[in-house]
């Protein structure tokens, strides 16, 4: 229960193209973001899947069966959005149970169900509460919750935690892997934060101008991306890429991690100058202006200092550079 | 505010402007009030002093209440401003909604469509309109006024409320689909009350006109028994002799329901503008 298949969906806005047919198989308890620059498609695919859009072409099936002419409440499917979206006129409580009441499930059901939910999510002490009394991260817990109370085959989160704060941000994304763990549901996660794609996957959808770019684990996507646009989105900071006519190899680019660039003051391979050091503590970044390789970006495990204006070579790890053609894509 | 933002003369002279203005807006209103309550001569002796001991005199309200028919003239113009407000803030929501939400073939059109008659003065339609009501039998009701009404108050409320739509959350309008909500409860449970500060904005602007139109009641429904109190108060003025005390004291009595409906809409409004402003 809670597979998911897309098969070459395709929508259209009058004459723009947003998804420009998409195939992706969903597996059983698998999670799986969507990730991709704002614009890219992602939440329009998810919108698809929910059943909030109707797709131009193509089938989404869930569980075997075609859900594409199947309304978004009759799909077996809840979604948490950005903005949570609770019901401001009722209480954390029923804004959990309304979902469940609308399907006509017995009351005591509904109670068992809000209950363990919110011991879950420790909501237990705000159900009387409307949504206004509660705090940013406390109402994205609640819209969890709504989504946890229905036991859906397919969890859908839109971008959830975008509109929470950094310190927050990073408790929801632990408590949204542990409910995964708990539940083995599966789950479809948006996002343009590569960091949560990255933390939370079992595999990791990059989305570009309205076609799937790469599928894969999250490390398979940081060490063997297919092509220029998943090495530059996948990594952060971004990787370097360089042109490689001017370092006179055959590739039309030459990429390279900022963490895979050692620094040295007196020798290495392409000479720079410092432009700017920033120094988060456990890693420094340095930004070179290199003769050779233009303005680069490397990243130092533990503190080095180096002022601006001084002079650096850095050199590529030449096991962990990549190269690629004309056409963007990795050459092997 | 902070003493940063404030200084003595400009507060002064914001306060002076803003009190003359008062003063001149209110003073027609004082006016009528303090004149009802005076007797004939008093009325014309000193027309701008207040009703003193002397001149103070009740026949105005007395002769509007003895002439029984007026409180049914209220009663009419009750009836006819609550019912067409009513069906305005209902249908114009609901155009509203529709075209706000749904994406269909000559949505623009439609919303520009609806929006003309703000443009176009209904009065322009009187002698089509009074055909119209002739032929459906609707001449000398209420009905007639009410659907005339309506209509005049529609363009304006779907223009207004389909901007205010636009802005309530998709999120939450599509977490009611996915909870299974139908499209009317989405309208009626979501939508509406987070869009009532601007129905409270509609329904002043469409209430106001009115109460206070005297042209659809005079050619529609000048009988007995659909007259409302703008209509009833032209009784009193008369061809060769005018009862002023009479007159300034419907109209006095005629302020009063307006002032009430006004202050249940108006702490909407204010509600509306202060949630705005911190959310």
């Amino acid at each position: 229960m809670g597979s998911l298949n897309i098969e070459n969906v395709k929508k259209a806005f009058g004459p723009v193209e947003v998804l420009k047919g998409i195939n992706l198989e969903v597996t059983d308890g698998e999670f799986v973001v969507f990730v991709g620059p704002s614009g890219c498609g992602k939440s329009t695919l998810l919108r698809v899947i929910a059943g909030l859009e109707d797709s131009t072409s193509g089938r989404v099936v869930i569980d075997g069966a075609d859900v594409s002419a199947t309304p978004p409440a009759k799909r077996g499917i809840a979604m948490v959005f950005q903005t949570y979206a609770l019901y401001p006129h009722l209480t954390v409580k029923n804004n959990m149970g309304l979902g469940l009441k609308q399907a006509g499930t017995p009351a005591a059901e509904i109670e068992r169900r809000i209950g363990i939910a919110s011991s879950m999510l420790s909501l237990e002490p705000y159900l009387e509460r409307r949504p206004a009394e509660l705090s940013g991260g406390q109402r994205q817990r609640v819209a969890i919750g709504r989504a946890v109370v229905r036991e859906p085959k397919l969890f859908l989160f839109d971008e959830p935690l975008s509109n929470l704060d950094a310190a927050l941000r990073v408790n929801t994304r632990l408590e949204i892997a542990q409910l995964h763990r708990r539940l083995k549901a599966t789950m479809i996660y948006v996002t343009h934060d590569q960091v949560e794609a990255m933390t939370l996957a079992d595999k990791i959808v990059v989305l570009n101008a309205g076609r799937i770019e790469q599928i894969g684990g999250p490390m398979e996507l940081y060490n063997s991306p297919a092509n220029e646009f998943v090495a530059g989105f996948i990594g952060s900071p971004k990787m370097n890429f360089v042109d490689g006519a001017r370092l006179g190899e055959t590739a039309k680019t030459i990429g390279v991690r900022p963490e895979h660039l050692t620094v040295d003051p007196k020798s290495g391979a392409w000479k720079g100058t410092v432009v700017h050091a920033e120094h988060l503590g456990a890693d420094t970044n340095l930004y070179l202006d290199c003769e050779k390789a233009g303005l680069i970006t490397v990243r130092i495990f533990g503190v080095y200092d180096a002022e601006p204006g001084a002079t650096l070579y850095a050199t590529p790890d030449p096991a962990k550079t990549y190269r690629f053609g004309a056409d963007g894509k990795v050459l092997k | 505010m902070s003493t940063a933002t404030r200084s003595l003369p400009r507060t002064i002279g914001a306060h002076a402007i803003l009190l003359t203005y008062t003063a001149i807006a209110l003073f027609p209103v004082i006016l009528v009030i303090m004149n009802s309550f005076k007797s004939r001569a008093g009325i014309f002796g000193a027309p701008l002093t207040p009703p003193t001991p002397k001149t103070f005199d009740l026949i105005g309200y007395t002769t509007v209440i003895g002439q029984g028919d007026f409180i049914h003239y209220f009663q009419n113009s009750l009836v006819v401003t609550v019912a067409s407000l009513f069906f305005v803030l209902l249908f114009g929501a609901m155009a509203a909604f529709a075209l706000s939400e749904y994406r269909f073939r000559g949505n623009t059109l439609m919303g520009l469509y609806l929006a003309l008659g703000i443009m176009i003065p209904i009065r322009l339609g009187t002698v089509a309109i009074l055909q119209l009501m002739v032929a459906s039998g609707l001449v000398n009701t209420l009905t007639a006024l009410i659907l005339v009404y309506t209509a005049q108050g529609l363009p304006l409320a779907v223009f207004i409320l389909s901007e205010f739509m636009k802005q309530v959350s998709d999120d939450l309008k599509n977490a009611g689909r996915i909870d299974g909500l139908s499209e009317y409860t989405i309208f009626f449970r979501l939508v509406l009350p987070l869009v009532r500060p601007s129905m409270a904005t509609v329904a002043v602007f469409t209430m106001i006109p009115i109460w206070n139109d005297l042209w659809f009641p005079l050619i529609l429904a000048p009988s007995e028994e659909t007259k409302t109190v703008t209509l009833g108060a032209q009784l009193f003025l008369g061809q060769f002799v005018t009862n002023w005390n009479a007159i300034l004291a419907a109209l006095s009595l005629a302020i009063m329901p307006v002032l009430i409906l006004y202050a249940i809409f108006s702490r909407q409004l204010i509600r509306g503008i202060t949630s705005g402003a911190v959310k």
